[in-house]
């Protein structure tokens, strides 16, 4: 039978053999983010060096994921594009670049890409805030976005289960 | 393991419709030999496919799928018997092709109930009771569930139905051709099938009308199929699908017990696996269908994962579905999101082996543990 893949081949070869899974000891920052009710939670953990120059760059990176093919997949794209890289570099890194790399994805799975790009940036944050680093003013407007957009996934589900539950009848034990 | 999706033809049923392509291949109206030919295979066809169901030949009509039964039923009956009330009542399990109908009706002005079932899927009867009203006109719940496999019970509901004066429909696609299914005894005025689930071609259902139901058609033309559905009779695929019901006669009991084995130990096998559980009834559930919820991990990926190793399977996730929403089934039987993410349908079909169920067994619980290595929840949500 001859393949045809639902989605871009690099994201299904690396679901398959996802890069850099699993969690982190000592992490020097993580980021999660996500919504178990929508299924799909990213945790991303980063470990930073800094170089003679003072230069922080990412070390090391791990992720885990409760979520769907392309979540898995894009999530390892991601951390093998930023091993390595400076801080400043990786956190100029934006879905588009992921998808150049990955070809498009469908309209309905694009999310996922933010939330690989958007774990990222929440990694670096909570490094910066674990080490009284100054926030970049980007990085945390970008923070304040993320966290608004997580109350506001987690509103609209609250609606869409007590819809149901109207519907539906009174949840059973 | 995706025999609830489709089945292949079986290659006795190709070998009965081939002639009607290419030698056989008047119009059903025509009133020369050829359509007459194709008339006589029209009308053996139909009481072939309604005598698996114990009806009576002129209460059967083809359709062009199962999907279209549910929405002349739901449509037809709405339109036609508007003057005795505009309230209808559907299960919360009923396919999307029966829900959306009934979302679709509750636009133009009628009324729906829809009624909650227990964590086995099993509509209430006293709910049932309880929500009749003097303008109830359809109460409409299917006999096996297409998700869970959970059989409901239709005889009940047929004659509280018939007792109260209201016409009751079921939509029999995955339980005709694998358990009895009798009009008779369930007592129901409308029953949809499905040719494609039962070794059929695709694109081919039947729907059984009750003497004297009134009911509306949703096309209008030629008259074809007592004047309730007006399209040139698919004649290929009509022969094809009274063939395929012609086999599940002689096959369908032996079938059945074979189905059973492999469900249920499916089933035992299966719910070794740490945080695994069953979604359905333990035993009132179709024999072919067993249906489970893995805590920590995400069906699409499940589906997925097993995939590579070459087993067709499905799930009611969230992220598999168009909508990004979970099933309404699993949500209906009570489950959380989270835990309707997760879940698996394995359906086997006459053409599963043990070697296949082996296969399975040696594969899931390899690809569950490996999907609860890249979960950041690892027996526990948080």
């Amino acid at each position: 039978m001859k393949e045809v893949f639902l989605y871009p081949e690099t994201v299904v070869r690396h679901f398959r053999k996802p890069k850099n899974m699993g969690r982190m000891k000592n992490p020097s920052g993580i980021g999660k983010v996500g919504n178990l009710l929508c299924g799909d939670v990213l945790w991303l953990y980063i470990k930073v060096k800094k170089d003679e120059k003072g230069e922080e760059s990412i070390a090391d990176v791990k992720f885990e994921c409760f979520g769907c093919v392309v979540a898995i997949g894009i999530s390892s794209v991601l951390t093998t594009m930023v091993k390595g890289k400076p801080l400043e570099e990786a956190l100029k890194l934006r879905k588009e670049d992921i998808l150049g790399k990955t070809g498009p994805l469908p309209p309905i799975k694009v999310h996922c890409s933010v939330l690989a790009v958007d774990a990222l940036h929440e990694a670096i944050y909570d490094y910066y805030l674990r080490n009284k680093t100054q926030i970049p003013e980007q990085l945390q407007k970008e923070h304040e976005r993320i966290q608004k957009t997580l109350e506001k996934v987690e509103e609209r589900f609250k609606k869409y289960v007590e819809l149901q539950e109207k519907v539906f009848g009174a949840k059973k034990s | 393991m995706d025999y609830a999706a489709t089945t292949p033809v079986d290659p006795r049923v190709l070998e009965a419709m081939k002639p009607y392509f290419l030698k056989k291949y008047g119009n059903s109206m025509s009133l020369h030999a050829w359509g007459r030919e194709a008339k006589e295979a029209l009308e053996n066809s139909r009481e072939t496919v309604a005598s698996l169901m114990n009806a009576d030949q002129e209460e059967v009509i083809f359709l062009g799928s199962g999907t279209e039964g549910s929405n002349m039923v739901l449509k037809g009956t709405a339109f036609a018997n508007r003057k005795k009330g505009k309230h209808i009542i559907v299960s919360s399990i009923e396919h999307h092709c029966v829900l959306e109908s009934a979302r679709w009706l509750e636009r133009q002005g009628f009324e729906i109930t829809y009624l909650p079932v227990d964590k086995y899927g099993l509509v209430d009867l006293n709910a049932l009771e309880n929500a009749i009203k003097k303008d109830t006109i359809l109460v409409s719940v299917m006999h096996a569930n297409n998700e869970i496999g959970t059989i409901e019970p239709v005889e009940e509901i047929g004659k509280l139905c018939r007792e109260k004066g209201i016409y009751f429909y079921s939509d029999a696609a995955q339980s005709y051709g694998k358990i009895p299914v009798d009009v008779e005894k369930m007592n129901v005025d409308l029953l949809m099938v499905d040719a494609h689930k039962i070794y059929g071609p695709k694109g081919t259902g039947a729907l059984f009308i009750r003497k004297g139901t009134k009911i509306e058609p949703l096309l209008h033309g030629g008259g074809h199929e007592f004047g309730l559905r007006s399209s040139t009779v698919n004649v290929a695929s009509i022969v094809g699908f009274a063939k395929a019901v012609e086999i599940q006669k002689k096959e369908m009991n032996s079938d059945a017990n074979k189905q059973t084995k492999f469900r249920d130990r499916l089933i035992k096998e299966i719910l070794k696996i740490e945080d695994s559980h069953l979604n359905g009834h333990p035993t009132k559930r179709l024999p072919n269908n067993a249906h489970f919820w893995f805590a920590y991990i995400e069906g699409e990926s499940l589906i997925t994962q097993l995939d590579m190793h070459g087993i067709a399977a499905s799930t009611g996730s969230a992220c598999s579905s168009e909508s990004l929403e979970p099933s309404h089934v699993l949500l209906a039987i009570g489950l959380k999101p989270q835990e309707a993410h997760g879940s698996l349908r394995l359906t086997t079909g006459k053409y599963t082996t043990k070697k296949d169920v082996d296969y399975v067994l040696e594969i899931l619980p390899k690809a569950v543990k490996r999907l609860r290595e890249i979960s950041p929840f690892k027996g526990g949500w948080e």
